[in-house]
């Protein structure tokens, strides 16, 4: 049986009075790929970016129920959110390397953060985490060349080495390949795959043939409701709710 | 085939940008043309010799440049601190009204005539300083005109930092976020490096209107022409001077005189205008590439 890392209990969130999750019950699994699908505006980037407690710095965002990561409850006001965010790492939909920085400034931003390193010490982080997100063949030589000057599927693999590089538990994806091209979608893709191994990795995608590909579970939402969360190929090829059926058929949405 | 209006919208237009050019140019050749005397006069030793005396027909401009630099530095030491730092809490971390009416405040500190700036600096700001800066003996000097300058350029440093800091995407301040940053972590990873040429800007306006502001500094700077170590010590500035004694300008020579010390102002703005558009053009080119 898989092992449990994230549960959450009844998780609503509101921005302003406008409820937009309705008493999410889902469960992540240690080293899975778990995916979002669903239909723009359903609430799935809402639902995860309360797993790192981004959604509480929206203005007029609020939250409440039970999000459990490794047995404690992230919403407890004991736990510091900058501490959460070392666990639990993002990568959103456009790429943002952070504009004036090198490709290696990029990947050591977040470690300077934390902790003074040696010289080599940092080289080895920066290539470790560049060589986990697939990308140091292609960047060894340019490592002190803007990161903005890297193609936008490569940037997307920097923002992703940048997020590896503090060695978080949970790595979430808001739709990574929404901006790029097949050839980097499928790099990308690749990627996750390998990632799993070290990482436990929930991905918002609203392409359904992306989430058939590389996720181990599925949770499909509709209106801010969670529909139906299930093995992956379960969702696809025999779902119990009829409105799961309807959407991954193509029917609506 | 052409467009006729669009030929002439593009012939206007052309003439519309072009004057501005010409302005300049039309600008600086009549006083470098009424600056030809004293220039014949007193050569290149005009601009390092440090006499001003109308009564003998003798000129040089360095205690006014050194007035004008050393008030202007003084106004940007403290402004821009004070400045950056308004600018950081308005846009990154206040999240209450209060911010707004600072903000506004802010803005209100602009609209004060200089005028007003400078008897509030007589009346107020000179005795005050005089009380608590142990060695200071008298309001007017340049320590208290680049005080008030400080003031003055206040709302300008902060008003654009602003905007320039508002102007970073915020995805980046979530990329930021998203690594565990604090707020000023997250200030310094993601909005200070895209922000640096926007806020080398804000300085150089700033700078830019401390070097040319005439009334306020006039009134509490103390107007004597000598270049003196001690930022107490009265001071006298390139704009002032011109002010002070276009209308009763001795001789020839002295309008003349005073006509070039307009002519070195210029420059001086000029060039830092200059190197701030090289700086902010490098940094831009150095960050997009492409
Ligand atoms: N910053 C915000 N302020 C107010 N409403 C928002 C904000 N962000 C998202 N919403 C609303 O919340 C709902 C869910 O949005 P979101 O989670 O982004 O959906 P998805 O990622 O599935 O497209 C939508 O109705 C959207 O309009
Ligand atoms: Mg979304």
């Amino acid at each position: 049986m898989d092992k449990l890392k994230i549960k959450t209990e009844k998780l609503n969130a509101w921005f302003y009075d406008k409820q937009v999750l309705f008493d999410i019950d889902m469960n992540v699994y240690e080293n899975k790929v778990t995916a979002i699908i669903g239909p723009s505006g359903c609430g799935k980037s809402t639902f995860i970016r309360n797993f790192n407690r981004m959604h509480e710095t929206v203005p007029g965002a609020k939250a409440d129920g039970k999000i459990i990561l490794d047995g404690k409850d992230i919403f407890n006001k004991k736990y510091d959110a900058v501490d959460l965010r070392r666990d639990v790492g993002m990568v959103f939909q456009k790429p943002t390397p952070f504009p004036t920085m090198t490709v290696y400034d990029n990947v050591a931003a977040g470690i300077k953060l934390y902790s003074r390193n040696s010289h080599s010490k940092l080289d080895e982080i920066v290539e470790r985490s560049l060589r986990q997100a697939a990308l140091w063949d292609e960047v060894r030589d340019v490592l002190n060349q803007p990161g903005m000057s890297l193609s936008g599927g490569q940037q997307q693999r920097l923002c992703i080495a940048r997020a590896l590089a503090i060695q978080p538990k949970v790595i979430l994806l808001d739709e990574p390949c929404s901006a790029l091209d097949p050839i980097s979608t499928a790099k990308i893709e690749e990627l996750i795959h390998e990632l799993k191994k070290d990482y436990t990795i929930v991905m918002v995608t609203h392409n359904m043939q992306q989430a058939a590909r590389v996720a181990d579970y599925t949770a499909f939402f509709l209106l801010g409701e969670m529909v139906e969360f299930d093995i992956t190929t379960k969702i696809f090829t025999n779902p119990s709710d009829k409105r799961t059926e309807d959407y991954i058929t193509g029917r609506f949405g | 085939m052409k467009n006729k209006g669009d030929v002439w919208f593009k012939r206007i237009t052309f003439l519309f940008a072009s004057s501005i050019p010409f302005l300049l140019f039309i600008l600086v050749f009549i006083l470098l043309q009424k600056s030809l005397p004293a220039i014949v006069e007193f050569g290149p030793g005009f601009v390092f010799g440090t006499v001003w005396d109308p009564l003998a027909d003798k000129f040089s401009a360095l205690p006014f440049i050194y007035g004008t630099m050393i008030s202007s530095l003084i106004a940007l030491a403290i402004a821009v601190p004070l400045g950056m730092g308004c600018a950081i809490y308005l846009s990154e971390v206040s999240q209450s009204k209060f911010k707004e009416y600072i903000a506004v405040m802010v803005e209100l500190l602009a609209a004060i005539p200089s005028v007003v700036y400078g008897l509030w600096g007589i009346f107020v700001l000179g005795p005050w300083l005089v009380k608590i800066i142990p060695g200071m003996t008298y309001g007017t000097c340049m320590l208290t005109g680049g005080v008030i300058l400080a003031i003055m350029i206040l709302p300008t440093i902060t008003a654009i930092s602003r905007e320039v800091f508002q102007a970073v995407p915020y995805n980046l301040r979530e990329s930021a976020m998203a690594l565990g940053a604090t707020k000023w972590e997250c200030f310094k990873l993601a909005i200070f490096g895209p922000a640096t040429s926007g806020i080398i800007g804000a300085i150089i306006l700033g700078l830019g209107r401390a070097l040319g502001e005439t009334m306020a500094v006039t009134m509490v700077i103390g107007n004597r022409p000598k270049i003196s170590a001690s930022l107490f010590a009265p001071a006298y500035t390139l704009a002032s001077v011109i002010a002070n004694e276009f209308a009763e300008a001795t001789s020839d020579l002295n309008l003349s005189a005073l006509i070039e010390l307009a002519l070195i102002l210029l420059v001086i703005t000029i060039l830092i205008n200059g190197v701030a558009r090289l700086l902010v053009w490098k940094t831009t080119l150095k960050y997009n590439p492409r």
